[in-house]
């Protein structure tokens, strides 16, 4: 295996670590953003040259320089892969701006040591392919929104029932998987990994813990937990290395049915925030269906949606969280007609929402065209689901942007207009989502490098055929 | 010294950036707030028509004085991939070089109309954004040479549509007829990717060259046959009859009539409503090896032509009256292009384009007209001829003009049997999950409840 030229990814699990317990002793919460947001910046910097180190290396996986933690453990704990290499800066970035576009307002309600905390806990996992260490970070995530949860006094059973489940299951599936040793897997070892996956991801029937989160926690701590997609990484690292094709096939059906439920419930939400959490349901069962899809078109495309969400959907969330901080809870039953006076947040909303639904020039619509592909290959029957769930998050997502923007004159006595960190935040995510749509290439290249690894593994474990490589 | 095919790479590209840098430059400066002067707005406007223009007169020029009759021109492997090609190709053909200037010369003479027309309208900036999106949708529409493209093109003219419908946004109905005009969109769309999706896998990709034939338009020859040409060729008249408001789609065209006269104009009268007959003469070799696709084509287009006619009858506004005459034309171009007269077809879309835009830019001033000829000839206008002598009963003419005034119905049968239903089944879902979270919460999951309106559901704002 390659070596990183600098421990990046230790750092980048470190900073957030001793940010989190610099910020704990800060009392004022000014301060505690600043801090936070120098910590989360300066992860996001050990993130990214992670992923450039990564590259010039030109390697199928790499450990970091000097074996810090390989020496302590006999092995090597955090690598960086073509899946992951990607995913820890836009991760690192989701977080970066979710902390710095923290308002003022708002600053007493959200707890940064533990979103600095669930920062590390998430990239540890992104970059962890241990099957044990990995269910135990995943379960170690579930920890910081329940606290949050309990902090502020809201009830935690609907989300500690499904997480006890998560990690039970995730307990239960990883013990068979262990016992069986290295032999083809049985129904045992997958089914509970599988149905752990599915809960983590809020599949159809195990969602509600996810709407619950939405209306209990804070924006920010919601949507963070959810939008980096755990689920599906565990699905990757878990599932489907030894899980037969069938029988992932069978719950990609499953996942299709989620995207399009998500997709009409999402249509007739009455409030900003379940509205999306049912839209990051539906793209989430997408992401899903393709994983399970097992074929390199429907993986890559799976794989590049993935990516484009976490931008997308991640500045559609800051988008609606700025209109919160504003307006309160977000109505959608009447018109709100704020237009006028935050011109910039209504076209930042239309462009991540349009972007979220693979919109042509924004980076999720190759990857949109991709899934729709894998799945009628994979699908015949089943494969229109990804066609209507597409649609009718289109429709919703301008729905929601006529009720929200545009239908009456609003009169407010106080300034709407979008404040300068949000403005910063969402228009970076935005630039990244034009670039990626204009020049698709370079992603949609490294997600089908990263596809045909994970079929070259499946296969190697007598899982599927390896991919064919001939153009 | 360049060669040839190296002006026609230029004049090909420049074709086509010239409406994408109008976008970017008029997007990027309004996002950023730097777009202040009406004036300014104008002339990048005029600029990135007139650069389009002229490059699309040189390319027709260069094809006619080298007798071509089908140029290719390409911007490269967009994404590759194994077993995954995206080109960005467009082609130059009789079909699509008059659809480009057409295009090009209607938004250039509606542009210059708005500037005039929309002088100190609060959304200003905002209407030509979204004009600068239109024209790029329809260029890239109109010269793609693979269903990608043409389905990229195919969604920005219908974003773009939708949110000029909801251009006077303080008051609700138009923002609500756009959204109408949105889903029926989202519809038309869907059908057009499932096609796209279709063809790759019936051909391997989704060049044109590959379903539709090689030779130049109209004489290619379609390689799907049987039900693969009949299925494909059936997803594309769903898209073509969502874009072109035939039936059922028709009851948005009406609505779309809230814009802002310049958009509704060029979209309605002129280009969008004439995108779907487009798609049509496109995919024309497919017709031509289905012959019961073309039944379809023929009966869809005589039917939305006759509806059309006789509900643009009773209308009692002047826009509404023209938003069906349109669609009677449309639906006769429809029942041509199935009856296999494409040059006939093309030159209906020209025609009925350019006649209808001058009268939707003149409809404001309607009134004002009447009233100068009456000043005039110094009497009221005699009324207008009854072209048709009366033939049916009272009670059968009631029941015709009813169905004409309620627009054939078709909104309504939408709308109860599946907006209603489809909205009936998620509240039901609705309930069902919150009985299921107040069960795992051991009481009300919900301590914040938004006020209830029981009245304003998805359907009212519909």
């Amino acid at each position: 295996m390659s070596d990183l030229h600098f421990p990046w990814l230790e750092l980048s699990i470190l900073i957030p670590m001793i940010g989190a317990v610099f910020v704990n002793r800060l009392r004022d919460p000014v301060q505690a953003r600043t801090w936070s947001v120098v910590a989360s910046g300066l992860t996001l910097m050990s993130a990214f040259a992670a992923w450039e180190d990564f590259g010039l290396l030109n390697a199928k996986e790499a450990d970091d320089a000097w074996h810090l933690l390989s020496r302590i453990f006999g092995r090597e704990v955090f690598v960086i892969d073509q899946l992951s290499a990607p995913l820890l800066p836009l991760t690192a970035l989701l977080y970066t701006l979710t902390i710095f576009t923290t308002l003022r307002t708002k600053i007493r309600r959200f707890s940064f040591p533990w979103t600095l905390v669930s920062e590390a806990i998430t990239l540890a996992t992104l970059s962890c392919k241990l099957p044990w260490l990995v269910i135990a970070l995943l379960a170690a995530s579930t920890i910081p929104p329940f606290l949050e949860l309990r902090a502020r006094g809201r009830s935690t059973r609907v989300y500690a029932l499904h997480m006890g489940l998560f990690v039970g299951l995730l307990v239960v599936g990883g013990a068979f998987v262990t016992t069986e040793g290295e032999r083809v897997h049985s129904l045992l070892a997958v089914v509970p990994l599988l149905a752990a996956v599915c809960v983590r991801s809020g599949m159809f029937p195990f969602h509600c813990w996810m709407t619950d989160l939405f209306e209990k926690s804070t924006f920010g701590t919601a949507i963070l937990t959810t939008v980096p997609i755990a689920g599906a990484y565990a699905a990757i690292r878990l599932v489907l290395p030894i899980a037969p094709g069938w029988v992932l096939q069978s719950i990609g059906v499953i996942s299709l049915v989620t995207a399009v439920y998500a997709a009409g419930m999402a249509l007739i939400q009455k409030e900003g925030r379940r509205f999306f959490c049912y839209l990051f349901l539906s793209h989430s069962a997408l992401v899903l269906s393709g994983l399970e899809m097992v074929t390199s078109i429907g993986l890559t495309g799976a794989l590049c949606v993935w990516l484009s969400m976490i931008l997308s959907l991640g500045g559609f969330g800051l988008t609606l969280r700025a209109l919160e901080a504003r307006r309160g809870r977000l109505s959608l039953i009447d018109f709100q007609g704020l237009y006028p006076h935050t011109p910039t947040l209504a076209v930042c909303f239309a462009l991540t929402g349009l972007a979220s639904v693979g919109f042509p020039g924004t980076a999720g619509f190759v990857g949109g065209e991709l899934l729709v592909d894998g799945a009628v290959e994979t699908y015949p029957h089943f494969g229109i689901a990804v066609v209507i769930a597409a649609a009718l998050n289109g429709i919703a997502v301008v729905q929601a942007y006529f009720r929200l923007f545009m239908g009456k004159i609003h009169v407010s006595t106080v300034d709407l207009s979008i404040g300068r960190r949000e403005r910063i935040a969402v228009l970076t995510l935005i630039a990244l989502l034009l670039l990626g749509g204009l020049y698709p290439q370079f992603i949609v290249e490294s997600r089908h490098h990263a596809a045909e690894e994970l079929l070259e593994q499946r296969a190697a474990l007598g899982n599927g055929d390896a991919p064919s490589h001939e153009p | 010294m360049w060669e040839l095919d190296s002006w026609i790479q230029a004049l090909g590209v420049t074709v086509v950036a010239a409406p994408a840098l109008l976008l970017a430059v008029l997007g990027l400066l309004s996002l950023l707030g730097r777009l202040k002067s009406e004036q300014t707005v104008g002339r990048i406007v005029q600029v990135g028509v007139v650069i389009g223009l002229l490059a699309s007169l040189a390319l027709l020029g260069l094809m006619l004085a080298t007798g071509r009759r089908q140029i290719e021109f390409g911007l490269g492997h967009w994404v590759s991939i194994p077993h995954y090609d995206f080109w960005i190709k467009f082609e130059f053909d009789r079909l699509n070089v008059p659809f480009a200037l057409l295009t090009f010369i209607l938004c250039g003479t509606i542009s210059a109309f708005a500037t005039r027309y929309m002088h100190r309208e609060s959304g200003y900036v905002r209407f030509f954004v979204l004009f600068a999106l239109f024209q790029l949708g329809m260029i890239v529409t109109s010269l793609a040479c693979t269903i990608e493209t043409l389905f990229a093109g195919w969604e920005m003219v219908g974003l773009s549509s939708a949110l000029l419908v909801a251009f006077f946004q303080e008051r609700p109905a138009p923002v609500r007829n756009g959204l109408r005009v949105w889903i029926v969109y989202r519809v038309s769309d869907a059908a057009l990717l499932m096609a796209s999706v279709v063809v790759h896998h019936l051909t391997g990709s989704g060049d044109f060259d590959n379903f539709l034939g090689r030779a130049a338009w109209p004489e290619g020859h379609g390689s799907l046959e049987g039900s693969s040409a009949l299925l494909v060729g059936l997803l594309l008249l769903l898209a073509a009859a969502g874009k072109s408001a035939l039936i059922p789609f028709c009851g948005w065209l009406p609505r779309a009539m809230e814009g802002p006269t310049p958009s509704s104009a060029v979209f309605y009268g002129a280009l969008s409503v004439h995108l779907g007959a487009f798609l049509l003469l496109r995919v024309s070799p497919i017709l031509d090896v289905s012959p019961p696709l073309c039944v379809v084509i023929v009966v869809l287009g005589l039917a939305t032509a006759l509806f059309a006619s006789l509900a643009g009858r009773v209308q009692t506004d002047i826009k509404s009256a023209l938003s069906f005459a349109s669609l009677t034309q449309v639906g006769l171009i429809v029942a041509e292009i199935g009856l296999g007269f494409r040059y006939i077809a093309l030159i209906h879309i020209i025609g009925h384009a350019c006649l209808r835009t001058l009268q939707f830019v003149r409809a404001p001033t309607l009134l004002r007209d009447y009233n100068t000829i009456e000043n005039a000839i110094g009497d009221r206008l005699p009324p207008g001829a009854v072209l048709l002598p009366r033939r049916f009963s009272d009670r059968v003419a009631a029941w015709f003009y009813r169905l004409a005034l309620e627009r054939g119905y078709f909104d309504a049968i939408l709308t109860d049997w599946l907006v209603r239903p489809f909205v009936c089944i998620f509240q039901w879902c609705e309930t069902l999950e919150r009985r299921w979270t107040d069960f795992l919460t051991g009481g009300p999951a919900r301590d914040l409840e938004l006020p209830q309106s029981p009245t304003r559901t998805l359907d009212d704002l519909l």
